[in-house]
Formats: structure tokens, C-alpha cells, sequence
């Protein structure tokens, strides 16, 4: 794993998604460099995860585009999205809930490769990596929801992504598993160069990760800037914020 | 055959090479009665696997699987009737048009995401609207049916398919075997795994690289073309061919309860399940005959199919793996 060097960069452009009356997303435009950590952050309702269902291929934008090193992602499909670099885990958890912990990892890995046993491999890598080694054939329902949560980051690593999206996997975390997953993430960043992208209500984990903060409020961008920048932005602090723990 | 074994006890390996011979061995071992049940069995098992790949493996419910089987059939039998294509060329035809059929309704259920129940009445639409257009088919027999002829029965002729039950026996044994040999493979291969992913979340299985529709296509092309190649043994096994019993809804349930017993989604469960399916249903047949009352058979075979899902819903293969101990400890669970 040490020595390839794999980041994307991705770009919105104007993007926007309606569902029904609501507007969810309004309008979104931001950009990620290549091997950067961003953060998402937002109330609840903000329109965080639209948008990386948007990215992901799974909801398609009423306008805008989704560029990802140049590449158009809007139109394409999530798995076409998934070979071309983009790996997410789900904000609900999403298990194989009959496959043993090593076959969910290893549906990941076969997205590169066509055999068996050098996903199962990898696979394992991967568990060893998020502290799962010991329960490879252990089934999802017999680990605790942390663990569920590693798995999900297990299984979007394990598709070897240029960029990594993670909708909330510290939700939950006791603060000890917290800087564990933390240092985790610097650490796959450091090694791989993956750009990663995060949703994170666990400020804790934001301020200690990422390199930029993106504030969205109502579908909106209201603040784009450093962890301190955003930190003292009035207007994040009035809508999200100041009802918030800064850990 | 290794990756049957996978998992297995040294146990579970003496007793699967123990059937296995006791099957080969078998035409020399019954009287003609058993055979003929031994028959039945075997082809409830290899059609019932086909089913499973789609709904067990793949997780696409199928209720007109009736409809590949008949296609095979059909196909097969009014080359054989109308030009004496031999079988083993009409096999050709009868796998290209069940294949056909399950694609096309597998590019409409999936395209335009038909899914669960609604995909099963799409499957059973197709294969009762066969059944009717069939019936009003004369070169196909109409409503009146197909017949092949019985004449040289005398001998074993295995290009033509005809000849003794021992013959017959040898043949569906063979299809059985490699249609188990084949499903443990696929269940091991990378598409194998795909279809379980898609089987548990598509979307999430979506987000991890899983091509949805194109695993699900070639799911249904191999089921349906499995299917046709039974298709092709029971009409020349039975020798006639009726629009509304071959392509019927009740034909269908009838190819899937031994998987639905036995234990969807593993590979033994077909086979589990049609050994015990079928000579229930003759038991029941002897039980009852001496009372004459008309359905008292299918009220008593259904109770008791009822009672062992009711009491066994994830199958008896399942709890029977367990019973025995067949497992060597590492997990995966039954097969
Ligand atoms: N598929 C959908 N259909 C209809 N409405 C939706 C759909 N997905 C999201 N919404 C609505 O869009 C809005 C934004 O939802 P989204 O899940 O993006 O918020 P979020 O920022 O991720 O919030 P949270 O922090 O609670 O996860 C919410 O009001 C939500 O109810
Ligand atoms: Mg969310």
C-alpha cells in the first residue's frame, strides 16, 4: 500500500437537488484538492449526505456539474463512479448482513481485481487496518455499531478510492475510538495520498483532521475556510455552532 | 470439488461420498418403483438449483420459472416430432430461446426496476401468456398437447433420448451433479460473491463497484438456461407435453418448493429438499388412497409443507448442517 500515490481532485459546480418542495441542495459550488482533508459540516437537514449521494452517482442533480480530476461524474452510475475513484461508506450503516465480515471487505476489493483470493488479502489488510482483524469471519450483527462503522470504512478502502467520502463514521465513537479513527484517516492519507472528504458532527474529529471546513446551512455554502476561520465566522456560530460542543 | 468441500467435516465429506455413491449405484439397488421416484427427485433438485442461483444467489424472486423449463421443452420436442432433431443438437435451441426469455424479461424487470413481488407477477405474466399462446400453436399441438413417440423404448439410445428409466436416471444424475458442481463454483467466483452482495443491498453492493444490471442479466441467463436444458429431459422423459400443466403457475410452485423447503440460497438445500419433498408427496399418495376422498392428499402434502417452513423457515438444510455437524467450525455457515 506504501508508495501509491492516489488523489483526486473534485470540483462542484453550481449544484442543485429538490425533492419535492424542499430545496436541499441550492446552488453548491466548492473544490477539494488533490490529497487535501475536507470537512462537511451542517445542521441536521443541511443537506450533507444529498450531497454525497450526489457525488456517489446515487441522486442525480437537477443542474450543475460534479467534476472528479476533470472527469464528469454526473450521468454515470454508482459502480462506474466507484472504478473511477470514489469510495463512501453510508451514514447508515449498510452491511452484507449474511456475509462474514471478510466477504464484505472483499466485494469492495474486487472492484480492481478479478481475483478471489488477492481481494480476501487485501481484504484482510484493510480489517487489520480499522482493528477488525480478529473478526474476519465474524458476521456484522455479532459486532457492536462502532465496529459496523469500521467496517463500512473498511469496505470503501478496500475499493482502492482517489477520493474517500465518510458520512459520519465517528457518530457514536467513545473519544479514545475517535482519535483512533482519527489517526487512522491521517494515516491512509499520508500513505495513500487519498483525498477524503467527511461529514462530521464530532468537532473534535474535524478540527483535528481537516485542512478546510465547508459550513452548509438550508442547502447552502455559508462558510468555506480553515478549521480556525470557520470557527469564529458569527454566522456559523449563530446557525450551527454555538449550539454545538467544540471539544 | 474442493470448493464444495471448503468448510467441511471430515464427516460431512464421508457422508457426501457415501450419497453420491449410493446414487450411482442405485438402478442396481431399487426395484422400478423406487427409480421412478429417484427420478423425480433428482429433477426437482437440478431444476430447483436453477431456481435458487436466481432468487438464492442473486436474490431475483422468479415465480414462472415453469416458463424456461417449458420453452426446453417445446423447443426440443417439436424439433424431434417435426424435423427428428436429435436432442442433443435441439438442446442448442431449447437453452438459446430460454435464455432469450429470461433476458428479455430480465432487461425489462431490471431496466425499468421491476423489483420483489412485482418482478415475480412479470415472470409469472410471461409464463402463463406462453402457456395460452402455445395452446393455440397447432404445430406445437395446441391445447391438445405434444407427443413424442414411445416406440423404440427397447434399447438405450442416449443421442436420441430414448430408452429405459435407468438411462433417464443416468442423465438427470449427471445434470444434477454438474448443476451443483457449477453453482459451487459461480458461489465462489467473483460474480459468485457480487450476487450475494446485490442478494443483502444493492445500493450499497452499487456503491462498492457492483454492475447491478449486468450481474443480474447473466444470473437470469444461466437460471433460464438450466432451466431449458430440464426442460429438454422432461419432455422426453414424459413424452407429452400440455400447454397449461408445463407452463402453469402451479407448475412453477411446483419446481420450487423443494428449494423453498430444503433452504433457499445454499447449494445442498434443492437436493435436501427434493429428497424429502417428493417421497413425502408418495407416502402421502399410499396413506390416502384407501380413503377416496378427492384433495384429502393435497390438503395432508400441504399441511405438511406448511408445518416444516412454518417450523423451519431459513429451510431444512440449514438446521440439518447444524443437526450434524457438518461444518468444520470455520464460519460461512451452511452451503
Ligand atoms: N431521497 C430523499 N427524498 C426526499 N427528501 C429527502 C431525500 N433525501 C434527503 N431528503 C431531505 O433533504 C434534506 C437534506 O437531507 P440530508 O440527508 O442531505 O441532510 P444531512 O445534512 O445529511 O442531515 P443529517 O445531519 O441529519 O444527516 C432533509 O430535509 C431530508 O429530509
Ligand atoms: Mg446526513
Amino acid at each position: 500500500m506504501a508508495g501509491r500515490r492516489r488523489a483526486a481532485r473534485l470540483a462542484l459546480r453550481g449544484v442543485s437537488k429538490r425533492f419535492g418542495g424542499l430545496q436541499a441542495v441550492s446552488d453548491v459550488s466548492f473544490d477539494v484538492a488533490a490529497g487535501e482533508i475536507h470537512a462537511l459540516i451542517g445542521p441536521n437537514g443541511a443537506g450533507k449526505t444529498t450531497i454525497f449521494n450526489m457525488i456517489a452517482g446515487m441522486i442525480r442533480p437537477d443542474s450543475g456539474q460534479i467534476l472528479l480530476d476533470d472527469i464528469p461524474l454526473v450521468g454515470r452510475r454508482p459502480d462506474q463512479i466507484c472504478r473511477a475513484g470514489v469510495g463512501r461508506t453510508f451514514q447508515i450503516v449498510r452491511p452484507f448482513s449474511q456475509l462474514t465480515l471478510l466477504e464484505n471487505v472483499a466485494v469492495g476489493a474486487l472492484s480492481w481485481t478479478d481475483d478471489i483470493d488477492t481481494a480476501r488479502a487485501h481484504a484482510r489488510e484493510m480489517l487489520a487496518l480499522l482493528g477488525l482483524g480478529g473478526r474476519a469471519e465474524a458476521l456484522p450483527g455479532e459486532i457492536t455499531l462502532p465496529d459496523r462503522k469500521c467496517l463500512e470504512v473498511a469496505r470503501a478502502l478496500a475499493t482502492r478510492p482517489k477520493l474517500l467520502m465518510l458520512d459520519e463514521v465517528m457518530a457514536g465513537l467513545r473519544p479514545a475510538e475517535t482519535d483512533r479513527m482519527v489517526a487512522v484517516f491521517r494515516r491512509i492519507n499520508r500513505d495513500t495520498g487519498v483525498t477524503i472528504l467527511l461529514i462530521e458532527h464530532v468537532m473534535r474529529a474535524v478540527m483535528a483532521l481537516s485542512d478546510r471546513v465547508l459550513v452548509l446551512n438550508n442547502g447552502r455554502v455559508i462558510a468555506d475556510g480553515s478549521p480556525r476561520e470557520v470557527t469564529r465566522d458569527p454566522e456559523v456560530l449563530a446557525c450551527y455552532l454555538g449550539s454545538e460542543d467544540l471539544g | 470439488m474442493r470448493r464444495i468441500l471448503e468448510g467441511a467435516s471430515p464427516r460431512a465429506r464421508v457422508l457426501l461420498a457415501a450419497l453420491g455413491a449410493l446414487l450411482l449405484a442405485a438402478p442396481f439397488l431399487v426395484d422400478s418403483y423406487v427409480l421412478s421416484v429417484l427420478i423425480i427427485v433428482l429433477f426437482f433438485a437440478y431444476v430447483g438449483q436453477a431456481w435458487n442461483l436466481m432468487l438464492g444467489f442473486a436474490g431475483q424472486l422468479s415465480l414462472g420459472h415453469a416458463l424456461f423449463v417449458g420453452i426446453g421443452a417445446y423447443a426440443s420436442a417439436a424439433l424431434f416430432v417435426h424435423f427428428h432433431l436429435p436432442p442433443w443438437a435441439g438442446v442448442f435451441a431449447a437453452v438459446a430461446l430460454a435464455v432469450l426469455a429470461g433476458s428479455v424479461i430480465g432487461y425489462l424487470g431490471f431496466r425499468f426496476s421491476i423489483r420483489g413481488a412485482y418482478f415475480a407477477l412479470l415472470t409469472i405474466a410471461f409464463a402463463e401468456f406462453t402457456g395460452i399462446a402455445v395452446a393455440h400453436v397447432d404445430w406445437l399441438g395446441g391445447s391438445g398437447g405434444l407427443f413424442l413417440p414411445v416406440s423404440n423404448r427397447a434399447h438405450d439410445d442416449l443421442a436420441n433420448l430414448r430408452g429405459s428409466p435407468t438411462m433417464f436416471y443416468y442423465v438427470i444424475l449427471t445434470l444434477t451433479a454438474g448443476a451443483l458442481a457449477l453453482c459451487s463454483w459461480l458461489l465462489n467466483s467473483r460474480l459468485g460473491l457480487y450476487w450475494k452482495a446485490i442478494r443483502e443491498d444493492q445500493e450499497a453492493a452499487e456503491a462498492l463497484g457492483v454492475p447491478l444490471f449486468r450481474c443480474k442479466m447473466i444470473a437470469v441467463a444461466i437460471s433460464s438456461g438450466l432451466s431449458g436444458i430440464g426442460g429438454v429431459w422432461y419432455a422426453f422423459y414424459y413424452n407429452n407435453l400440455f400447454p397449461e400443466t408445463t407452463f402453469g403457475t402451479s407448475h412453477s410452485i411446483e419446481l420450487i418448493l423443494a428449494t423453498v423447503v430444503g433452504g433457499v440460497g445454499t447449494l445442498f438445500g434443492p437436493i435436501l429438499g427434493a429428497f424429502v419433498l417428493t417421497p413425502l408427496g408418495e407416502v402421502m399418495t399410499a396413506l390416502t388412497e384407501g380413503i377416496g376422498i378427492d384433495g384429502v392428499k393435497p390438503f395432508f402434502w400441504g399441511l405438511a409443507v406448511a408445518a416444516i417452513v412454518l417450523f423451519r423457515p431459513s429451510g431444512l438444510w440449514p438446521w440439518l448442517y447444524r443437526l450434524l455437524a457438518l461444518g468444520n467450525g470455520t464460519r460461512g455457515g451452511p452451503r
